[in-house]
This record gives C-alpha cells, sequence and structure tokens, in this order.
C-alpha cells in the first residue's frame, strides 16, 4: 500500500507530460477526456487509500532511502489521514473544474489544445504532493511547482490586461514569501542537520528550550505559507489574482490552494514546532490568532465594498481562511476538527459561487454586479445556486460550513464566536446583496460613480458569442459541489470520520466526535439570518458616498502596486516576528 | 566559520527587496526577486561548508579519508537554481505581456486593480 502514495503525485505528472508531448496532435474532446480520465484515477486512488488505510499513516520512503541511525537524506512522503482526505478533495475538485470547463473554454488555438488540462494536471500534482510530504524541504519545492502553474493559469488569458498584471503580482509576492520559507528551513537545517519535519521536531527537542534562532526560523517558514494563505497583510495578492483568473481555475485557487497555505502552517507547527524544543503553544497562538483576526475583519469589510463580483468572492476567502487560522492557532484538537470540516464544506461552496459567477460572465460578458442589475432574471436556477451558496457561507444549517463553525466557536470562547458570526454574516451578505440585484432586481440601480475601485464592466468573456442556453456541465457542477458541502453536515460518518482523522494526526489528544449542538445550529440560524437581513437590507437601500468613504483609507491601501505589496509583506515578516518572540524574552 | 557570510546573505536578500519596493520598472522588479533569491544560495552554502572540506565528489577520493562539504545542501542550491530559472522565466513572459497589453512596464502606471 505504501508504494501507491507516490502515485497520487507522479500520475498527474505523467498525465500532464503526456498532454504536452501529444495534445497539439489530439482533438480537443480527446485532450480533455485524457486530462479527465489522469485526474479522476488519481482521485480514485486517493480515495482508495483513505478509506482502506489503517489507524497508522503509510509512510514511504521515496526511493528507498530510508534513515539510517537516525539520519535521513531521503524524501519521505506521509499519507496520515488528514493529508490523503486533502489530497481526495483536491483531486475531486480537479475533477469537477474539468468537467466545467469542458463547455467553459472557445475552442483552443490549433497548436495549444490540451495545454489547459496539462496545467491543471500539473497543478493537481504540486498541490497533492505538498499535502502529502513528510520533508521540509520537499514541501518547498513542491509549493513552488504548484505556485508557478497557479501564475501560469492565472494569467492564462495572456491577451487581456488586468490578468497578466494580477499574474504578475502574484508570481512576484508569493516567489517572495517561499524565499523567505526557503531561508527559515536553512536555519532549521544548520542547527539540526535534518530535513524530514518529524526528524527536525526530534532533533530539536533533543537539544532542549528553544532559543532565537527557532524563534526566527519559525517566524520565517510560516511567512510563506501565509502569504499562500492570504493572511493580512500578506494577502494583497490574492484579489487581483483571484478577479482575473479564468472561472475554472478561480474555483481551484480560493477551493484549495490557498488553505494548503493554513494547512501547511498547522502541519508545520504540529509536526516540528510544538515540542518542548520547538515554540511555546501560547506564542503560536498569539501569532496566527491576532493573524487570523485582522485577515477576517479586513476580509469582510473588503467584500462588503465590491462590486466585481469575482473579486468579493475572493476577499470572502480572505475573509474565511482568516477564521481558519484563528481556528487553528487555538491549538485545540475540538477547533482543528471544526476548521477541517469547515475548509470541507467551504472548498465546495466557494468553487460553486465562482462557476456561479463564470456562468454569469459568460451570459453578460461582466462580472459586476452594478451594471448586472436585474440582468440575469432569466437563470432561475444559476440564481437558487448561487443564494443557496450565499447562505451557506453565512453557515446556514445544516450545511457543512455551519457544522465546522459551530464546532469552532464552542471552542474559541464567546468573543471569538461574535468574529465568526460577524464576519460569516458580512460575507455571506454580500454575497446574497449581489444575487438579490443581479439575479432578482431588487432595489434601484446602484450608481457607478466611485472612481477607486475595480468594476467588472467590459470584460471579455471567456467563451464566444452566446449559446440557446446555459451547458448543463456548468450547471450541474456547482450544484454537485453544493450537494458535496450539504453533505458534509448531513451525514454523520464525514464528520465522524473527520474528526477521527484530526485526533489521529494530531499527538496526544481526546477524541472528540463532532456533531449538531442546539447552541451551534442556533447561532448558524443567527449568522444566516443576519447575512439575509443585511443583504436584502443593502439591496434595497444602496449604500451612498459617505458610507464608502468611512472605508476609503482601507481600501486605498490595495493599491494593486506590487512594490506596496513587497513592503507589506516585510511589514508581515517583522510582525509575526515581535507576535512570536515575547514568550521567549519573557523565559 | 564565520558570521560573516550569513551576513552577506541577509543583505543581498535585503537588497532586493528594497529594490522590489521601490522599482519603477518591472524588468528591474523580476532582476530584484533573483537577487532575494541568491541570498539563500549563498546561505544554503555558508551552513554546509566545513573548515579545509574538499567537494564532495567520492569517484576520486576514498570516503573518511578527509573532511568534505556538506553534499546535501550543493543539491539543495542546485534544486533551488532550477526553482529560480523557471520562475523567472515565466515571470519575464508576464512582463512581455503586460509590456504588449499595457504598453509600459511602470508598475506606479499600472491601475486597473485596486480597491
Amino acid at each position: 500500500m505504501n508504494q501507491l502514495l507516490p502515485l497520487i503525485v507522479a500520475a498527474p505528472l505523467l498525465g500532464a507530460a503526456l498532454l504536452v508531448a501529444t495534445g497539439r496532435r489530439l482533438r480537443r474532446i480527446v485532450a480533455e477526456a485524457v486530462g479527465c480520465a489522469v485526474a479522476a484515477a488519481t482521485a480514485g486512488l486517493a480515495v482508495y487509500l483513505l478509506v482502506s488505510s489503517s489507524s497508522r499513516p503509510l509512510v514511504e520512503w521515496v526511493g528507498g532511502w530510508t534513515p539510517r541511525d537516525g539520519h535521513s537524506v531521503g524524501i519521505v512522503l506521509v499519507g496520515d489521514q488528514v493529508a490523503l482526505g486533502l489530497a481526495s478533495v483536491i483531486s475531486l475538485l480537479v475533477v469537477a473544474v474539468l468537467a466545467y470547463s469542458w463547455r467553459y473554454f472557445d475552442e483552443p488555438p490549433q497548436q495549444q489544445t490540451g495545454t489547459f488540462p496539462a496545467l491543471v494536471l500539473l497543478f493537481q500534482a504540486g498541490m497533492c504532493g505538498f499535502v502529502l510530504t513528510g520533508d521540509l524541504f520537499n514541501a518547498f519545492v513542491f509549493f513552488e511547482l504548484m505556485s508557478v502553474v497557479a501564475y501560469a493559469l492565472t494569467g492564462y488569458r495572456v491577451e487581456e490586461a488586468k490578468a497578466v498584471q494580477g499574474a504578475l503580482t502574484f508570481g512576484v509576492v508569493n516567489s517572495l514569501g517561499a524565499y523567505v520559507t526557503l531561508t527559515g528551513l536553512v536555519l532549521l537545517y544548520a542547527r539540526t542537520g535534518e530535513l524530514g519535519m518529524r526528524e527536525i521536531g526530534r532533533a530539536l527537542d533533543a537539544r532542549g528550550g528553544p532559543d532565537a534562532l527557532v524563534l526566527v526560523a519559525f517566524a520565517f517558514v510560516l511567512t510563506g505559507l501565509l502569504v499562500k494563505a492570504a493572511a493580512v497583510p500578506f494577502h494583497f495578492w490574492l484579489p487581483d489574482a483571484h478577479a482575473v483568473a479564468p472561472t475554472p481555475v478561480c474555483m481551484l485557487l480560493s477551493g484549495v490552494m490557498v488553505e494548503l497555505g493554513v494547512y501547511g502552517a498547522g502541519r508545520v507547527y504540529w509536526t516540528v514546532f510544538a515540542g518542548p524544543g520547538g515554540v511555546a503553544p501560547s506564542d503560536a497562538e498569539r501569532a496566527l490568532v491576532t493573524l487570523g483576526t485582522a485577515s477576517a475583519l479586513v476580509g469582510a469589510v473588503m467584500c462588503w465594498q465590491q462590486r466585481h463580483i469575482k473579486r468579493l468572492l475572493a476577499y470572502s476567502t480572505v475573509a474565511h481562511t482568516g477564521l481558519f487560522l484563528v481556528g487553528l492557532g487555538l491549538l485545540a484538537p475540538d477547533s482543528t476538527t471544526g476548521i477541517a470540516l469547515y475548509v470541507l464544506a467551504h472548498a465546495g461552496v466557494k468553487a460553486a459561487l465562482f462557476a456561479c459567477a463564470g456562468i454569469l460572465l459568460d451570459r453578460y460578458g461582466s462580472v459586476d454586479a452594478h451594471e448586472l442589475h436585474g440582468r440575469a432574471r432569466r437563470l432561475p436556477l444559476v440564481a437558487g445556486l448561487f443564494t443557496a451558496g450565499g447562505l451557506a457561507l453565512a453557515g446556514l444549517p445544516p450545511f457543512g460550513t455551519a457544522l465546522g463553525k459551530a464546532l469552532t466557536e464552542e471552542a474559541a470562547g464567546t468573543p471569538l464566536t461574535v468574529l465568526f458570526v460577524g464576519v460569516s454574516a458580512l460575507t455571506g451578505g454580500a454575497v446574497l446583496r449581489v444575487a438579490a440585484g443581479v439575479f432578482g432586481g431588487w432595489g434601484p440601480r446602484p450608481s457607478g460613480d466611485d472612481t477607486y475601485e475595480t468594476g467588472g464592466e467590459r470584460e471579455n468573456p471567456e467563451t464566444s458569442g452566446t449559446r440557446g442556453r446555459v451547458p448543463d456541465t456548468m450547471v450541474a457542477v456547482p450544484a454537485v459541489l453544493l450537494a458535496c458541502a450539504l453533505a458534509v453536515g448531513v451525514v454523520p460518518a464525514v464528520a465522524t470520520h473527520v474528526g477521527h482523522a484530526v485526533d489521529e494526526a494530531l499527538p496526544g489528544t481526546a477524541s472528540v466526535v463532532p456533531e449538531w449542538t442546539t447552541t451551534g445550529v442556533l447561532l448558524g440560524l443567527l449568522s444566516a439570518l443576519l447575512a439575509a437581513a443585511v443583504g436584502t437590507y443593502a439591496a434595497l437601500h444602496p449604500p451612498g458616498a459617505t458610507a464608502r468613504d468611512r472605508t476609503a483609507p482601507l481600501r486605498r491601501l490595495h493599491s494593486g502596486h506590487i512594490g506596496d505589496y513587497v513592503a507589506w509583506l516585510l511589514v508581515g515578516m517583522a510582525l509575526l516576528d515581535a507576535l512570536t518572540f515575547p514568550g521567549y524574552l519573557a523565559s | 566559520m564565520s558570521v560573516f557570510p550569513y551576513l552577506v546573505a541577509a543583505w543581498i536578500f535585503l537588497v532586493g527587496c528594497y529594490g522590489l519596493a521601490t522599482s519603477r520598472n518591472l524588468l528591474h522588479a523580476v532582476g530584484c526577486l533573483a537577487v532575494c533569491q541568491s541570498s539563500t544560495y549563498v546561505l544554503l552554502l555558508a551552513v554546509g561548508f566545513r573548515d579545509g572540506g574538499t567537494a564532495p565528489v567520492f569517484s576520486d577520493l576514498t570516503p573518511g579519508s578527509r573532511p568534505v562539504v556538506d553534499p546535501v545542501v550543493q543539491a539543495l542550491a542546485l534544486t533551488d537554481v532550477v526553482v529560480g530559472a523557471t520562475l523567472t522565466a515565466l515571470l519575464l513572459a508576464l512582463v512581455i505581456q503586460v509590456s504588449k497589453r499595457h504598453g509600459t512596464v511602470d508598475p506606479d502606471e499600472l491601475s486597473e486593480l485596486r480597491g
């Protein structure tokens, strides 16, 4: 069984190589079918390993380079339940995305058939490798592989001015973050002489208490991962990139890639730094909860202010990864289980919402809520899906998002519960406001007089001409994704399985079976009601200029200028260090 | 081993970041990113250095006969170079497209995405 583990990474790589080699000679339908088949086979393999593996994680030293006398130079893949679960989610979402883009893009130019599925398969390989690797340097390499493919996919429509600009910002900021991570892991290697995460952790613990170098390495390693997770103030690249990427790519970027940053931070903390030789829990908690809270607030406020629908969804991702970071930062098994469920359901909901936005772009050549006002009345099915997605985002039971949110809130205490409810209500409300305006034509047509923002009008649709009706695949994919998000909350087996997986991955924790509680249901209903209320109110009473002015300073920070974003990244590094060090100075 | 190479690495990183933050030309910015990355090469090689060590090529060297520098960091540096080459090529291609579509490579004039 262990030997099957590398196949999860190798199969999509081989598929991509095949498509690159032969794609331009194949007809489009053949190339895309090959892409789908490879992605589906990988998904099947990941699910098979997830279901059939026993409680012990699968460990495979690639190429047989097993450790000798406790020292290793080989590369290790670790397939515990959480990693395999994430690999399954990634692969299934890739299949959904390939199915969605089946009818989405125009016929590619003669020489480029197979390029898109090949890139998506490479992306899948990078993400699966990142979740499965147990080696810190290898994690950096897979991180860069998935990032580079993500830049290429973001700038896939090279003819569009915004797309290439967003991709460039994405590339520069994320790569700088990755180099900071590399610096951190080299410092760890210098201290311990090991690259495997568990081996580093063991070697650090053997040395005794942490010193300044370990804390600096912690902050450095976390920087790149938090850039990927779009934590404030590392988040600036995300709305620019997600707003301009082709819609199927957005589904992957927002659905799973950003969450992998959170996963990476969690995995690095628990495996490397959780021991006595690492970082004290109070220091890690302070850093993660502070940055998470800031991201949740900034993301929610900016999300509320957007009229560009894809940008709105991108900021809602910032807000939600902030919530994930808070839940992770509590370093408690209950909240981590809650976050795992939340991430799982969020992937389905966010991908479904992007898919609906893609249908709007396809139909009307615009993703601007002001311009689309009342124009999409003829798409009742899409309207239903979009509204359901908004409510799920706000945490309406019995969606899995609500279950995950409720579990995390119970572990987090009152002040953070207020944050969770408020942020869910605001991001969900923003989506519902758009749904009411665009699909229902509620309220007066908003005036588009604001100068300092990105509008979404006059976008080039990613398809040519208007077809008779929306292709079935493009409606079926978001419907299935929402159904999956619903299943996470409704089917108790999913929650139980996730609970066990998290318990097993975290050292020395008591087993908690996640289930609905009355308080959780009530809090979920409360945030959904709040979302519906603010969404309806805002649709009927569009905000005046004064309300916008109050957030103008925050909006002006998002200047779209690479230099500014790099400066913010350095500020964030300093902040992370400042948040990690007090415990060390006090000891 | 002196602390000097580590200071050099930190200096190179900061210089690269300064260039990135103040750059008025995207080609220059991509170059600065490559400068930032060079700091990781310096750091890697400094970490693996051993006084009096020779290259870890065992075809003409009996293992254990004399000290060698750490081969692992050299492998890491090589991987790092490959990653950097891929990335720089892709970013430069994107800059070419930015120049074609926007007619400028000055980040101050790219104001389509904001707010």
